[in-house]
């Protein structure tokens, strides 16, 4: 199964831009789609590193999931990681915050920075409030829409600030997730009575709410319905601005569409990583070019 | 070889579908079922309804605000003031301890347990706790507050300690609520989806302020239930009460501070006990009197659980 054409491109403002464009490929009969327009990518000028994975590999017991990657994660580029399901995509990910820990058969080899510091010298809790994590299913706390995000910004068990002086910030937050113009008049409703793709916003506003420095997105619209994915695919391209944006997809498309830098990994082995174009168009890897011509044939 | 074509789906009939496919032996079990259901739902209602309507006639407003007295005829007995404020004491006393404790244990078997040989021995020592019969808490209670060393907790008169008091009776009460609320808080905790917990960390809360702020607040229908229902069971416990309270007709005072609690006394239970028509008063109408009023707060109370359980699933699950 695949596209006889290249499926039209969404091109997606940049930050100063203020409307998408579609552009249609330019339907030349390339078997790749990669040929035709994409959003321009002109920010890797400005990006800023954030994040440098250095020669980690992720074991649970013996079973290496993770194989000596290294890459850097960079502010103002989103960057997309593929590859075939059980190649250690959620794994790497979770290392990325130290979410790994909590799996008690996981152990960890090699070094990840923050901003030039070893993660692994940090308060994990403190970690993970610069760099904080959406998962695949949209899991909303059992309480409010307003206390999902105000608990993020409390300090840890601690009831102060209070609501008055958080109203901001939610809002803020809320805002930035593209999501206060449906739950304004519905701030005290619980979370769980949201839609799926709602919900999956407020996850992300909550994300967002602690003011991180890199966002991480474990398959956030694998359990969405196609417009609220177009949503949060806005979203993203809009946040790499602030944030620095990893984002784990198995929509090869999605990846084109939204990604700066892919990755792509084969068995825990980081086999290639470049601009979208180039792992897309002009990929240097066989393996890759199994992949990537695989999915869109 | 050959290649066996699979063969051809029969008539597919699911049980639960139409009635029609049920066999005779489906039906008469089901019939069965009905009629037991019916009976029992019966019977229950026809105990609380005779109750209600007995106890409602011999209920008398003086009741509630006159101590009891020795006499031989229901006019010359007094109240039951004496039995009731023993009731809700000796029921706070015992879920001040059952209440905090019951929750600490629930919470850390359910999100810490470690080290896991203690909390295999702690959760079948909670096990056996709810099986255990009140009446050998009793008796454990007895022997262990005639203890010399614990008799600042009760009456004691030259060195004999008589270790009866509100709370003795309280501390084993205790015993006996502590599995109810343990097993709801833990029942609460454990139906919470493991990824709310994972969300919670992934902004860099701690597993304390997880506990405290997400789970416990997800789990607070469970909890109310476990508190309720260990409220019901100390408020309806005989054998404690008749062991470790004194039983006595008055609340009496033992010498020194906190002389109330340190003293004896008896609840709505003892009092219809010995009030029975083959209790030692045998004084049948105030019997039912007190039957009704205790069978009107575990009523009131169930009531209120129902209450609280529902409005908390409403406001953090949804719909
Ligand atoms: N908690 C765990 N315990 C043991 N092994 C695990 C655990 N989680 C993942 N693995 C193993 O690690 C490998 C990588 O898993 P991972 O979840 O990172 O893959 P993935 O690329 O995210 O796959 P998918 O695309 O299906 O989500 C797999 O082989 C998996 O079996
Ligand atoms: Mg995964």
């Amino acid at each position: 199964m695949g596209f006889l054409s290249p499926p039209p491109v969404r091109k997606l403002p940049l930050a100063g831009e203020d409307t998408a464009r579609v552009v249609e490929p330019n339907g030349n009969g390339a078997s790749s789609f990669v040929s035709s327009g994409r959003r321009a990518v002109a920010s890797t000028s400005l990006a800023v590193d954030r994040m440098q994975v250095e020669e980690l590999s992720i074991a649970y017991g013996s079973k290496l999931a993770v194989d000596s990657v290294s890459l850097p994660i960079r502010q103002g580029e989103v960057l997309a990681l593929i590859g075939p399901s059980g190649c250690g995509k959620t794994t790497l990910l979770r290392s990325l915050n130290r979410l790994t820990e909590l799996t008690k058969t996981a152990s960890l080899k090699g070094r990840i920075t923050l901003d030039g510091d070893d993660t692994a010298t940090f308060e994990p809790t403190s970690l993970r409030r610069r760099v904080t994590m959406v998962f695949q299913q949209p899991n909303p706390f059992p309480m409010s829409v307003f206390d999902n995000v105000a608990f993020v910004l409390r300090e840890q068990a601690s009831r102060r600030p209070r609501k008055r002086e958080l109203k901001g910030a939610v809002e803020d937050a809320l805002r930035r997730a593209g999501l206060w113009d449906e739950v304004k008049h519905d701030l005290a409703h619980p979370a769980l009575r949201l839609s799926g793709g709602q919900q999956q916003r407020l996850c992300i506003a909550r994300a967002l709410a602690a003011n991180p420095e890199v966002l991480l997105l474990d398959e956030p619209c694998s359990a969405l319905d196609p417009q609220s994915t177009q949503v949060i695919e806005d979203l993203i391209v809009q946040l790499r601005e602030e944030v620095a944006v990893v984002i784990v997809t198995h929509n090869l498309q999605q990846a084109y569409r939204i990604a700066d830098y892919v990755a792509f990994m084969y068995l825990g082995e980081l086999v290639e990583y470049g601009p979208a174009e180039q792992v897309f168009g002009a990929p240097k890897q066989e393996r890759t070019r199994e992949y990537v011509s695989g999915a869109f044939g | 070889m050959s290649v066996a074509t699979p063969p051809a789906p029969k008539e597919r009939r699911s049980a639960r579908d139409s009635s029609a496919s049920w066999r005779w032996t489906d039906r008469l079990g089901l019939a069965f079922a009905w009629v037991l259901g019916v009976m029992f739902l019966l019977i229950t209602v026809g105990i609380v309804i005779y109750l209600m309507v007995q106890g409602i006639r011999f209920v008398k407003p003086e009741y509630f605000v006159t101590s009891p007295s020795a006499g031989f005829s229901e006019s010359e007995t007094g109240g039951f003031l004496d039995p009731l404020v023993g009731t809700i004491v000796v029921a706070s006393l015992a879920m001040a301890i059952a209440f905090p404790v019951g929750l600490g244990v629930g919470v850390w078997l359910s999100e810490y347990g470690r080290p896991t040989w203690l909390a295999r021995i702690t959760e079948s020592t909670v096990e056996m706790l709810a099986g255990t019969p009140s009446i050998v808490f009793a008796l454990f209670g007895v022997l262990l507050f005639q203890h010399p060393a614990l008799g600042l907790f009760s009456q004691s008169t030259d060195g004999v300690v008589y270790g009866r008091s509100f709370f003795a009776a309280a501390a084993m009460l205790a015993l006996i609520a502590l599995p109810l609320v343990v097993a709801n808080v833990r029942e609460g905790l454990q139906a919470i989806p493991g990824h709310v917990r994972e969300a919670s960390y992934a902004v860099g809360k701690t597993k304390i302020a997880t506990t405290r702020r997400v789970l416990l607040p997800a789990a607070r229908p469970s909890v109310v239930t476990g508190a309720m229902l260990g409220v019901g069971r100390v408020i309806g416990d005989t054998a404690v009460i008749i062991l470790l309270l004194g039983a006595t007709l008055k609340i009496v005072p033992a010498e020194g501070p906190v002389g109330e609690l340190r003293g004896t006394g008896s609840t709505l239970t003892s009092f219809v006990f010995q009030n029975a028509p083959t209790g030692e008063a045998n004084q049948p109408e105030k019997a039912f009197a007190a039957a009704f009023v205790l069978l009107a707060m575990v009523l009131i109370l169930n009531f209120a659980m129902d209450v609280v359980v529902r409005r908390g699933r409403r406001l953090t699950w949804g719909s």
